[in-house]
């Protein structure tokens, strides 16, 4: 049976990973490299980096650090944050990344969506989705922004839902959907949203954004038919270690890789 | 030892060389025709469509060669559309005639689950095999792919996997493995699969050659 998927998410900022991460031994917390390996001694199913790097030579410093990953982490790493072309694409994949993340470019031009699966597939192409619920909307319905660095970004005028649905017709491969609303708050996914998008698409739905108890990530899964967890604050902070989310997910039944 | 992993411009070469690497090897990455088969062992990667891989192949001029190497029993491992270039023909993106070194179609996992089959999945284990030192029956590997080989010859099935039917993950036949996951994404048991096919495949064989020439 396929297990599902728990997925730290490292932001990346000139090379190093910010979001003030604490660990109880002695590591560098904020050397990518090492918090990744890190990660994949401790059960991670996967890897994401997203790089919130501002500045014009952010892609050299990622690349090096996605190459310097690759060559010591041997389970899957998606790359995302500011890859605007096919080109940037293929930069990540050939330094090593498995899978593209891409988000504010695939709103402004969906075809980026296309390009990219048909030159790398489908599965290489992962759709990040940031998605606010509209206020007093029955039944809800979600809007989805861009730009989402600060403030929330902006609306992008298209519905979260339907978006999904088109971004699969173009060729993505998979799904994160990450909710504003929830975002940093760990009072738990926004779980209608996810379950509404796993159940219109074809494609693999990870929940992202709003962990705070081993309890939210159960219901993601369950009742938000997800069908990975991606989470940052509980694994930074030392909260939960990935080998204590995985067996309480296990002891309640759901398949995990142990 | 000359481990030779076949480029044909797509797949995830760097992470199969890194991997290898990683267990004390140097590779060689290459598409040359004479560096594949006087190889110890062949390494065909991929991600991507096997129509692609099989026009690349074809482009390249490889697909002589891959096949005369394979014919020789010499050590040989394909990975996800690797191991389904082997076969007969894929009926992705339309029908596609392959390598068929293995007879038999490459067939879409069935609807009802999502697809593509994405994440960590178990092996179970249909025969005692060196390929599997080490490795418990029932471990997970890393899958990403949405159709599947579907060997006539079911007895060269040695490993299967569940995702809407149970579907052939390890097809041994002789000296070649192929593995529908990704050793290179699957962690240390991943590495293992690896180490396995170089030291418990590739060098016997070798033994065997030097042995055999020297008499």
């Amino acid at each position: 049976m396929l297990t599902k998927r728990i997925i730290p998410c490292l932001d990346v900022k000139g090379g190093r990973v910010v979001k003030g991460v604490k660990f109880r031994d002695h590591r560098d917390a904020g050397d990518p490299v090492e918090l990744a390996a890190f990660y994949n001694e401790q059960g991670a199913d996967e890897l994401v980096f997203y790089d919130i790097t501002a500045s014009s030579d952010r892609r050299n410093i990622m690349l090096d650090v996605v190459k310097r990953t690759a060559d010591q982490v041997f389970i899957p790493l998606t790359v995302g944050g500011g890859l605007r072309t096919v080109d940037d694409m293929r930069a990540m994949l050939e330094a090593g990344a498995d899978k593209v993340s891409i988000n504010t470019a695939a709103v402004l031009d969906p075809s980026l969506i296309t390009r990219g699966a048909e030159r790398f597939g489908s599965q290489c192409i992962v759709l990040g989705m940031d998605a606010q619920r509209i206020p007093g909307e029955d039944p809800p319905r979600w809007d989805v922004h861009t730009h989402t660095g600060a403030d929330g970004g902006v609306s992008a005028g298209k519905d979260a839902v339907a978006w999904a649905i088109q971004a699969v017709e173009l060729g993505a491969g998979e799904i994160v959907v990450n909710s504003i609303d929830s975002d940093g708050t760990q009072a738990g996914y926004d779980l209608e949203l996810l379950r509404i998008i796993s159940g219109a698409v074809s494609v693999p739905v990870v929940a992202s954004g709003g962990a705070g108890e081993m309890e939210d990530l159960y219901e993601a899964l369950v009742l938000g038919k997800a069908d990975a967890v991606l989470a940052a604050s509980i694994f930074h902070y030392g909260i939960y270690s990935i080998k204590s989310v995985k067996n309480y997910l296990a002891n309640k039944g759901i398949p995990m890789r142990m | 030892m000359k481990i030779v992993i076949i480029d044909y411009g797509a797949g995830n070469l760097r992470s199969v060389y890194k991997a290898v690497g990683k267990l004390g090897y140097e590779p060689k990455i290459t598409h040359v025709p004479d560096d594949i088969l006087s190889a110890d062992a062949v390494i065909l990667p991929g991600v991507g469509a096997g129509g692609d891989t099989m026009m690349a192949l074809e482009r390249l001029g490889l697909v002589t060669p891959v096949k005369n190497y394979v014919a020789k029993n010499s050590p040989f491992m394909g990975i996800c559309i690797g191991m389904q270039v082997l076969l007969t023909g894929t009926e992705e993106g339309g029908w596609h005639e392959c390598l068929d070194i293995i007879r038999g179609r490459v067939i879409r996992l069935p609807e009802g689950q999502k697809i593509p089959h994405m994440g960590w999945n178990q092996v179970k284990q249909k025969t005692v095999h060196p390929i599997f030192t080490g490795i418990p029956d029932n471990a997970n590997f890393y899958f990403v792919h949405s159709y599947y080989a579907n060997p006539e010859d079911k007895k060269l099935i040695a490993g299967e996997t569940e995702y809407g039917v149970s579907f052939p993950s390890v097809i041994i036949k002789d000296n070649l493995v192929a593995t529908q996951f990704h050793p290179e994404k699957s962690g240390e048991l991943g590495l293992k699969i690896y180490d396995n096919f170089i030291k418990l495949m590739v060098e016997p064989h070798r033994q065997k050659l030097a042995t055999a020439g020297n008499k």
